[in-house]
């Protein structure tokens, strides 16, 4: 375990998280070796020699690091170099097949028959070793990466979390906060309003005691009122007894000779018979005053029925004519009513009930004319609904239909055809539980062969759908195909006529003075590989190019992104390689994945590559790439002055 | 229209004999007996003092002068100018004195209240009714003149009596549920009478003529009530007018209240028409409803003219603030009157005194308003169509019918301060009584009158 240690600090120091890891797992192993020697029953000798070389590439590193003052992380590179040097490349490889086998990986020396023999050193195991690390670290970085992503992710869930929480605790408390000042306020309303009610309670009572004041003092006031009269009256009697009694003879009348009555009559003198005729006189008075008042009554309500009588009958002409209109939506009641009407009508003629005021009569009247009055009503009441909706629609069209009929209509043939769908409906299920309990051979097989036709027919309208779209394709192909031929052929011809242009000018210049040395170079340059060529024009055009390149690319790349919601990075590489490979395969028939291998190596060509493999697939690749090599040779003329 | 000349007056004792033949005016102590017609003087007679109250007798052959300071009652005959009767009530004093209904009975009412005394001028008899009640309105004859009720008090208990004229029989004689009693009133067909308290108890309990107690009615308690009551002429309705300043109206059939009218300071309602007195000089010419004054040439034009303007609502009346700490407040409705085919009630609300209020009766809703220039002092209606003569203690009178109003000029040397005014039976003429002066105005003549009538006819 001490040996451990110092290689840990290796792994603290600027070293790439590989090599730490590395070590970290080396470790790892170191200790497991120690357990595995204390258990495994191996030969001692073996153990005795790994433990021995363990020693000294770990010593040496202890040993330079205690000599070494300066800091690790300085001459870290020169130290990792200095784990094998010339000296102890055996110890080293011996060492590193011993570390290896402890991990399961298989030694790094050739098997061996005898002890005695030296191991050779195997190449290819230590090659595969190799390999197989650098996959276990890929794998582990990945590993950790993902570890090191989900680490992430966590914490800014955790980060998030604690946030949410803090807000909830700051929500809570603040309504916690809210309803304390609710409570708050709803205490000094119920305190106000138990002041209120105090308050009116108090006014109540003042009232109620204002109003024993007031009475009190009524009470006081009648009896003094009362006492007051009382002495009043007894000053009064004394008064009049003083009066009266003084017999006064100024209290007189002094008359010349007295009248006679206005009636003309003679006074009579009171007796019992004159007061009972008074009394008579009186009631008859009042009688008559009676009489007269009931005739008037009597004759208001004559007139009043005479009116009831008149309405009635009024109504019943009104009413009848229409009952012998034919209007389908006439109540039966209505119908009764008339004819009980017109019963009664002719009952009353007959006897002339005008003057009877008895009860049935007044009812049957009275009930009469509330049922014609209700019918003329609701009548009155459609014909005015009927009137305004006249009205409304008049300003359009009389005879458009409204639009409550519209709907009403449509709301109609709606339901009917909900109706006849669940008819249809029904009907299925019935020839189907009707199929499945019969189970007759002929007619299932014959259903079935009907099924089958019906699907044939479908198929092979189909096929001669496809069959069409493949002649069609086919077409364009060939249409394809030959313009590249002509393209070639164009090409051929262009390049023979710039050969023959390029000779004659080359043939000029040699006429003239030897200038312009570039200009041969450039020939030179021109002479070459269109690849190159191609190349040459990409760099000295870059402000050109980019809509030649995006033709092509951006039709993959939209796919790629398409496919792959993240952009690709190198360490899903892998990834994207498969998928591109897909698309390769969906889109360009011809391309392998063996073809698709060798793009590993590369990832910029890849995207050249991918561009070119896509414009056999669609017209714009290939009208890219055509537009490619037209703009190449602008551009060579464009370059040439 | 017409004005007469102007004649001495005093006491505003001016009466029409109830046939409607003569003018009866007083001046100092002396009555005058005129012709309605010509105007010339019948009959002078002369009193021992100045008068202080008349009366025709109901079948206008005598007239009764009281001279309440001394006691006296002076009759005279109109068909024997010879003939005289006075009657000395002595130390007893005199407070009020009046006609029997069948004119030949005299109810004098002594000082103190202490009794009634009835004379008869058929007979020596004399007959004495006690404890008669002191209040605004302690007598009431039926209009047939057979019955006459009367208030007592007696032992600290309102008593109403009902007496036969004819030989003055008790008939009946019952207690009154009032603390108070101020008044009573026959209703016009003699069968009802209503009782009223007084203001401190709004109070009014309607008595048949056998003394039963047809209903009671109060409309509030507490605050002041009653102060003033009218029958309409059909008996139908009685109207009751009290200090908060609302009109009931009680139906003659369940004795409930049919109806309140509200007497406020602002009219809203478009459809209800205010007359707008408005003062004009007599430059601008002349109004369409003031008349031009009579005879241009006999007396100097009057400085300024008046007429009335048709106000647009909303139109806010001028009110009187009430005295409160004051005993008979200015407030509340003061006067009442039915026009006499009951068709409509005039009243004033005596804290909006330049305003009279007509009130149609058959709907039952305001019907117009007349804003004078000063308070009205007094108002009646003509007796035979519903005409409202009002004046305002001004030189002019006023005229409301439902066609319309006006207002006119009184001529003559300087202002004739119209208080008050009557009508005569027939409603052609009416008398006009200024402090000093009594002058009688002849309206339309009969054609223009019905004119007036059929207007009114198509009107309501």
């Amino acid at each position: 375990m001490r040996k451990v240690r110092p290689r840990e600090d290796l792994c603290s120091g600027p070293l790439s998280l590989s090599s730490g890891i590395l070590a970290l797992e080396i470790a790892m192993g170191d200790w497991m070796t120690v357990t595995d020697r204390g258990l495994s029953s191996e030969s001692k000798t073996i153990s005795q020699y790994t433990s021995e070389i363990k020693m000294s590439p770990s010593s040496l590193y202890s040993q330079q690091v205690l000599c070494s003052s300066i800091p690790l992380s300085k001459n870290v590179h020169s130290f990792f170099s200095a784990f094998c040097t010339e000296d102890n490349i055996e110890q080293s490889i011996s060492y590193l097949d011993q570390e290896l086998t402890t991990f399961g990986f298989p030694s790094l020396y050739e098997e061996s028959k005898g002890k005695e023999t030296k191991r050779e050193l195997n190449i290819v195991a230590v090659l595969n070793c190799m390999n197989e690390l650098l996959v276990l670290q890929r794998k582990n970085l990945l590993a950790q990466e993902n570890v090191e992503t989900q680490n992430l992710k966590l914490g800014s869930d955790m980060d998030h979390l604690q946030s949410c929480y803090s807000k909830l605790k700051e929500q809570l408390e603040t309504s916690r906060r809210e309803m304390i000042g609710l409570q708050e306020r709803d205490r000094q309303l119920q305190c106000k309003n138990r002041n209120l009610h105090q308050l009116l309670k108090n006014e109540k009572d003042e009232v109620q005691k204002l109003q024993n004041i007031i009475a009190s003092r009524a009470t006081q006031y009648n009896h003094d009122m009362k006492r007051k009269e009382r002495e009043y009256n007894k000053l009064k009697e004394r008064l009049h007894q003083l009066v009266m009694n003084k017999k006064d003879k100024k209290i007189a009348m002094d008359i010349l000779n007295y009248v006679g009555r206005a009636d003309g009559k003679r006074g009579s003198w009171r007796t019992g018979k004159t007061e009972a005729r008074n009394e008579d006189e009186m009631y008859k008075i009042l009688l008559n005053d009676y009489e007269y008042r009931q005739k008037q009554i009597l004759m208001e309500n004559a007139e009043l029925k005479k009116v009831l009588q008149q309405m009635k009958k009024e109504m019943i002409s009104l009413l009848s004519p229409q009952k012998k209109k034919p209007r389908e939506r006439v109540d039966d009641s209505t119908g009764t009513v008339i004819s009980d009407v017109e019963e009664d009508a002719g009952e009353l003629s007959r006897e002339s009930m005008w003057d009877l005021s008895c009860e049935t009569v007044r009812e049957q009247l009275t009930n009469s004319i509330r049922k014609q009055w209700r019918i003329l009503k609701s009548h009155v009441e459609k014909l005015d609904n009927q009137v305004s909706k006249v009205h409304l629609e008049g300003f359009n069209d009389e005879d458009v239909i409204s639009r409550q009929d519209h709907e009403q209509e449509t709301e109609k043939l709606e339901l009917e055809i909900q109706q006849c769908k669940e008819m249809i409906k029904t009907q299925q299920q019935l020839l189907q539980q009707q199929l499945a309990t019969a189970c007759d051979d002929d007619t299932t097989s014959l259903l079935r062969d009907c099924y089958l036709l019906e699907e044939k027919e479908r198929l092979k309208e189909e096929w001669s759908l496809f069959k069409e779209q493949k002649k069609n394709f086919e077409r364009e192909r060939r249409s394809f195909t030959e313009a590249a031929i002509r393209l070639g052929l164009e090409r051929k011809a262009f390049e023979e006529e710039r050969a023959s242009w390029l000779k004659q000018q080359f043939l000029n210049m040699t006429t003239f003075d030897h200038q312009n040395s570039e200009n041969v170079k450039l020939f030179s340059a021109f002479s070459g590989s269109s690849d190159r060529d191609n190349l040459i024009v990409h760099s000295r055009q870059p402000q050109k190019k980019p809509h030649n390149v995006s033709n092509g690319s951006p039709v993959c790349m939209s796919k790629l992104t398409k496919s792959l919601p993240a952009s690709p990075s190198t360490s899903d590489f892998c990834q994207t390689r498969s998928c591109v490979s897909e698309h390769s395969s969906i889109n360009v028939l011809n391309m392998t994945p063996e073809e698709i291998k060798p793009n590993q190596v590369g990832g910029e060509c890849t995207n050249q590559k991918w561009s070119v493999a896509s414009r056999p697939g669609s017209q714009e690749g290939c009208y890219s790439g055509c537009s490619l090599t037209y703009t190449n040779s602008h551009v060579e003329k464009d370059d040439l002055p | 229209m017409n004005f007469s000349e102007v004649f001495k007056l005093s006491s505003l004792l001016c009466k029409f004999s109830p046939d409607g033949k003569y003018l009866a005016s007083c001046v100092q102590y002396r009555l005058v007996v005129r012709d309605v017609n010509t105007l010339q003087i019948l009959q002078l007679y002369t009193c021992l003092d100045q008068i202080q109250h008349i009366e025709w007798s109901a079948d206008s052959l005598f007239i009764l002068c009281a001279m309440y300071k001394r006691g006296l009652v002076q009759v005279w005959s109109l068909e024997q100018p010879e003939w005289h009767c006075k009657i000395d009530e002595g130390s007893a004093g005199l407070v009020a004195s009046c006609w029997s209904p069948d004119g030949r009975h005299i109810l004098n009412t002594t000082e103190f209240h202490l009794r009634i005394t009835v004379w008869s001028l058929c007979t020596k008899s004399v007959s004495y009714i006690k404890y008669p009640k002191a209040c605004l309105q302690g007598i009431a004859f039926t209009r047939d003149g057979r019955y006459m009720a009367l208030a007592e008090r007696r032992d600290c208990k309102d008593y109403v009596s009902i007496f036969v004229c004819s030989d003055w029989q008790l008939l009946r004689h019952f207690d009154t549920d009032t603390q108070d009693l101020t008044g009573i009133e026959w209703a016009p067909n003699g069968c009802v009478l209503a009782v009223w308290d007084s203001c401190l108890e709004y109070k009014i309990l309607l008595y048949s003529l056998d003394g039963r107690l047809l209903s009671a009615y109060s409309a509030y308690e507490w605050s002041l009530g009653i102060k003033s009551v009218a029958w309409s002429p059909s008996s139908q309705f009685l109207a009751v007018g009290s200090y908060d300043g609302k009109v009931r109206i009680l139906n003659h059939v369940t004795w409930k209240m049919i109806t309140e009218f509200g007497h406020p300071a602002t009219i809203n309602n478009p459809k209800i028409v205010v007359y707008k007195e408005a003062e004009k000089s007599p430059q601008l010419g002349l109004g369409c409803l003031s008349f031009p004054p009579p005879g241009a040439g006999a007396g100097p034009l009057p400085s300024s003219e008046s007429k009335y303007e048709i106000a647009s609502v909303p139109v806010s009346l001028q009110t009187l603030k009430p005295v409160t700490d004051r005993a008979n407040p200015k407030i509340g409705i003061g006067m009442l009157a039915f026009s006499p085919d009951s068709y409509f009630l005039a009243t004033r609300n005596d804290n909006i005194p330049n305003a009279v209020w007509v009130w149609d009766i058959q709907k039952l809703r305001l019907f117009a308003v007349l804003e004078q220039l000063s308070p009205v002092r007094t108002f009646q209606w003509d007796p035979q169509q519903p005409r409202l003569a009002i004046c305002t203690g001004g030189s002019r009178l006023y005229l409301w019918s439902p066609a319309g109003c006006m207002s006119v000029q009184v001529p003559g040397e300087g202002d004739f301060a119209v208080l008050s005014l009557c009508w005569h039976l027939s409603g052609d003429s009416m008398a006009l009584l200024s402090k000093d002066h009594v002058c009688l105005c002849f309206l339309e003549t009969e054609a223009s009158v019905s004119t007036a009538c059929r207007q009114l006819g198509g009107h309501t």
